[in-house]
């Protein structure tokens, strides 16, 4: 829509689509300065198109908060706006940073053009991939993954078996045309649909054959047989990128070609199709890039003493980025309660402080329990567009938006003015299989409607009540207008939230068996027993100041599942600003220790390391060096302990590490990591006794604890202790 | 998509010639020779045995060209109606395969897909199916080329690969004992490869660990666990028989075959 109201002024927080613009009132007083507009285009996942007109300098989440209103969507938090380009290259869209800048950056990072002057076209994609799709809140969730979930199989993104792409298919022929009926249904019924990547004609009988299976399965049941299947594929859920592992120190050459999957569970590792690692989230200590490579450090096996480092060689800095941040956001999203807040300090960063700004799994579940609104009617019609090529430009009167308008909303009276703004006039009539067909048996209509009045709060009123109270203290809390808290306090809030109490998430039953962060060497009895569910999340402590959330501070009624700590995953990126941080702020309760899982050196199993609870990173970087703090919070035996770690990096030739510790009385205590890699045949002992030897050459007044070997390539090694005192 | 795990309506096995007692591939030094009367007593004991658990038989007859014929496993992989026909790690056995495929294309109307790349190994016994994902061992029969094509045949399912130093399959002393839960010998090379397992796989598993490694090859069938006899592994017997798991078990003599490393789900394909 061109914008003849220029010369009126848009208020950018009212999320006010760009139909609805006439209704904007002009500040008699203000004067008025013409709004520079900007057409954006999403490719939805149903293959429309949706257009809107935004301020040039709005920022992600408006365009998000848009599209999810007119696609119904209250759980939004599984996805994202993409950008793609030519090689379908997928990045995903900042919320909180205006699209512009992020466009711009593009262009000039990754040689991506966009036309000037033309629309900005984005897609709008499943960002994290729900390992139980059953547990999400609302069938047009569903609907939407779904949809998602189709085109990655069309796309060969979601390989399968031609038996899947026979038994998925069926299912949605079963959500879309209803029951199989012979007089209905000619022998061709299926010509329009796409199931597989190749679609033969013994695929499309075999679909039929099954189709016919499935009568009396409405639309949503149809859609949860579906994910039910497609969550088990083996790649579902994994983001793919490519990297390279060097086999041989001294090969120049590439090295070999590797696939690093990042999933709700942890990093993937594949040669070929094979899966040669996997390193679930737990086992996962810490994550960086530096250049172009992207590291991970893990922890000790059980038969190992210490930790490794694996480092992988990413095409481009930029991919080498990409992939941390696929990884801090999955890792954020999937493991813990809240996230982690971003680094703050008092003086200005230099480099990325990127932190996940949404809201984590466990939150999204919370807040959608919340959901209180009759299932919304849409329509499932996306075979018949493929068929149709109705995908013209996208003007926004294409039959797709109609059928998205909900029938029996609540009353819009009780909704926040930019809820209401968005809901337009009841559209379509019923369509057959619709969603609001009231279930056979279980329960009359009559009394389903009785307990919706009974609950009245809708999401608003909760979230009045929410901000009414007496702000509570919100450790992780990420809303920038929170003030920055020092880091003291955060922590002190913390210890009191958190002492003795196991912080978990509920996550599927993938989990590492080494819950309780002890190494469990007997393996689990036999039979198994499902793992032991302990207590739920305290729920009152990890309340972010969330704009749209409101958090229930009932626990949650999910099922039992299996308990997940939070475990501290460094996030380090290489470029960051701030010096000395931690010194300036008063500790309590420091040890100079490494943060490892070293199992004493007799032998005995570990004694419970502790559950890490939370974790900060703050990094600096000057020209020659990088200082890397890092504090963690440990649980150990019921009592907290917090650790300041800290890091400089100095980067030249040999790649020296010192480590430094600060003591007891403040003193810094200079420890050194040297970075080394190991071909298979040298002499691991000799060369560590060199590096020792000249690391303690270097520095007299230091003391050796710890070397650790970064060995590139598939399989992790174990790194050694130097001289000096233990954990 | 999947069946539940461990149902079968079909097994396909292989008679057993007399070559048996002195051609067939032993991985020990010495060889102890096979009573090949007894084994076929034994052979038969064992095909009864699913015949009784409701599987349809069919069996192919032995070879004398081809001593270790009897041990159909090594021949293919069967999994929801696709077969993958392999190529056998060792070059005298090529040529098991051909009847194999045969029926299983022919007979039964399975998906085939035939192992012809020349790098490509594989014994279908060191192809381990939980029922969620493949474990493949990678051992003097079976290499990584192998392994790849398997996870191409089925690419529902991840494929993890897991050494093997010592030892001929993975299988020898590495099976599924019921849905999820894993036998295991307790020697050094089976608990390395189930330390594999447990960290690189993408699922559970409960363990069931058996004293006797050979002992350690069982089979779920229909709702059954056949395992050793009492009298081969009485150790090993007794842990089978006094687990805490709720299916009932039947115990397999198979003394003789043994002799050629042959274990029991060596002998059958179940489809």
């Amino acid at each position: 829509m061109p914008s003849e109201e220029g010369a009126n002024e848009v208020n950018q927080q009212d999320a006010v689509p760009a139909e609805n613009k006439t209704e904007v009132k002009t500040s008699p007083v203000k004067k008025t300065k013409p709004v520079k507009m900007q057409l954006c285009r999403v490719l939805l996942l149903d293959g429309t198109e949706y257009e809107v007109e935004l301020d040039k300098k709005a920022k992600g989440q408006q365009l998000f908060d848009m599209i999810c209103d007119h696609l119904n969507l209250l759980e939004k938090d599984y996805f994202g706006i993409t950008y793609r380009d030519p090689q379908d290259q997928k990045y995903w869209l900042d919320p909180l940073k205006e699209i512009r800048k992020q466009i711009k950056d593009l262009e000039e990072k990754e040689n991506v053009i966009i036309p000037p002057g033309g629309p900005w076209v984005f897609g709008f994609n499943v960002k994290f991939y729900p390992p139980d799709p059953a547990q999400l809140q609302e069938d047009i969730t569903r609907y939407q993954l779904s949809l998602q979930i189709r085109d990655d199989i069309l796309k060969g993104r979601l390989p399968c078996s031609f038996v899947t792409h026979a038994l998925l298919g069926s299912y949605i022929v079963q959500s879309e045309l209803g029951d199989y009926d012979p007089e209905e249904h000619s022998a061709d019924y299926l010509s329009e649909f796409k199931f597989a990547p190749n679609q033969t004609k013994e695929l499309e009988e075999k679909v039929m054959e099954l189709h016919k299976t499935h009568k009396g399965q409405t639309p949503a049941e149809a859609e949860l047989h579906y994910l039910e299947n497609a969550k088990k594929l083996a790649m579902y859920g994994v983001d793919l990128h490519h990297a390279k592992v060097r086999q041989d120190e001294k090969d120049d050459s590439e090295g070999v070609e590797i696939m690093l999957g990042v999933c709700a569970n942890g990093l993937l590792i594949y040669r070929d199709r094979l899966r040669i690692n996997r390193f679930a989230w737990p086992k996962i200590l810490k994550i960086s890039f530096k250049r172009s490579n992207f590291y991970i450090k893990i922890r000790p096996g059980e038969f190992e003493q210490f930790e490794s480092t694996i480092g992988f060689k990413l095409p481009n800095h930029r991919a080498a980025k990409r992939l941390w941040k696929v990884c801090v956001e999955h890792h954020t999203f999937f493991r813990l309660v809240s996230p982690e807040p971003p680094p703050k300090s008092k003086i200005l960063f230099l480099g990325s402080k990127f932190r996940y700004s949404g809201r984590t799994q466990h939150q999204t579940r919370q807040i959608s329990a919340l959901i209180d609104r009759p299932a919304p009617n849409f329509e499932r019609t996306l075979s018949k567009r493929f068929s149709s090529k109705s995908m013209d430009a996208g003007l926004w009167t294409s039959p797709g938006y109609a059928p998205y308008r909900e029938q029996n909303r609540p009353d819009l009276s009780k909704l926040p003015p930019d809820m209401s703004a968005s809901a337009d006039a009841v559209g379509a009539g019923k369509l057959p299989y619709a969603d609001d067909v009231p279930p056979q048996g279980d329960e009359s209509q009559g009394e389903k409607d009785a307990e919706q009045q009974r609950r009245q709060k809708n999401i608003h009123e909760m979230k009045m009540e929410f901000l009414s109270q007496t702000p509570q203290p919100a450790p992780g809390g990420w809303d920038a207008r929170t003030p920055p808290k020092t880091l003291s306090q955060q922590k002190e809030e913390k210890e009191e939230h958190e002492v003795a109490a196991a912080v978990q998430e509920t996550v599927p039953p993938v989990a590492e068996p080494e819950v309780n962060g002890t190494e469990t060497h007997a393996a689990p009895p036999e039979p198994a027993a499902p793992e032991e569910l302990t207590n739920k999340v305290d729920d009152d402590d990890e309340i972010p100041n969330v704009e749209n959330a409101v958090v229930d501070e009932l626990e949650s009624q999910e099922p039992p599942t299996v308990e997940v700590k939070t475990e501290t995953v460094k996030y380090v990126a290489s470029d960051e600003a701030q010096p000395e941080f931690t010194s300036s702020v008063p500790i309590v309760k420091t040890e100079s220790k490494t943060i490892t899982y070293e199992q004493n050196e007799d032998g005995e199993p570990d004694q419970d390391p502790g559950v890490l609870v939370s974790a900060q990173t703050v990094t600096s970087e000057t020209i020659s060096t990088t200082t890397t703090t890092h504090i963690t919070k440990t649980v150990k035996g019921g009592v907290a302990e917090t650790r300041i770690e800290k890091r400089i990096v100095i980067t030249g030739d040999t790649d020296i590490d010192h480590d430094q510790y600060m003591k007891k009385d403040g003193t810094l205590e200079t420890h050194m990591e040297r970075t080394t890699v190991l071909t298979g045949d040298s002499n691991q002992d000799e060369a560590l006794a060199d590096l020792i030897k000249e690391a303690a050459d270097q520095n007299p007044d230091m003391t050796v604890t710890k070397v650790v070997v970064h060995k590139e390539e598939g399989e992790q090694q174990v790194t050694t202790n130097g001289t000096g005192e233990d954990d | 998509m999947a069946a539940a795990f461990g149902r079968y309506h079909t097994a396909v096995v292989r008679g057993i010639p007399d070559s048996v007692r002195y051609d067939a591939l032993i991985q020990a030094e010495q060889r102890d020779y096979v009573d090949v009367e007894k084994a076929r007593q034994e052979h038969a004991a064992y095909v009864q045995a699913l015949r009784d658990l409701g599987l349809k038989i069919v069996e192919l007859p032995g070879a004398e060209d081809l001593p270790d014929c009897p041990f159909v496993e090594d021949c293919a992989v069967v999994c929801n109606g696709t077969a993958l026909v392999t190529r056998p790690g060792h070059s005298s056995r090529r040529g098991e395969v051909h009847a194999v495929k045969k029926v299983l294309e022919e007979d039964l109307g399975l998906e085939v897909v035939h192992m012809v790349e020349d790098e490509a190994t594989m014994d279908g016994g060191d192809v381990l199916f939980t029922g969620k994902e493949f474990f493949v061992g990678l051992s003097n029969r079976t290499n990584e080329a192998g392994a790849r094509i398997l996870a191409e045949t089925f690419p529902d399912y991840s494929v993890t690969t897991v050494p093997i130093a010592r030892g001929l399959h993975l299988k020898c002393f590495c099976t599924m004992a019921a849905p999820d839960v894993m036998a295991v010998g307790e020697g050094p090379e089976a608990q390395r490869a189930w330390q594999e397992i447990r960290a690189r796989g993408d699922h559970k598993y409960a363990v069931l660990n058996i004293p006797d490694d050979g002992a350690a090859n069982c089979m779920f069938v229909n709702g059954t666990i056949m395992h050793c006899a009492a009298d081969e592994f009485p150790k090993s017997a007794k842990t089978f028989t006094s687990a805490r798991l709720e299916y009932p078990r039947v115990q397999v003599p198979n003394k003789e075959l043994a002799k050629v490393d042959g274990s029991l789900t060596c002998l059958s394909l179940l489809i």
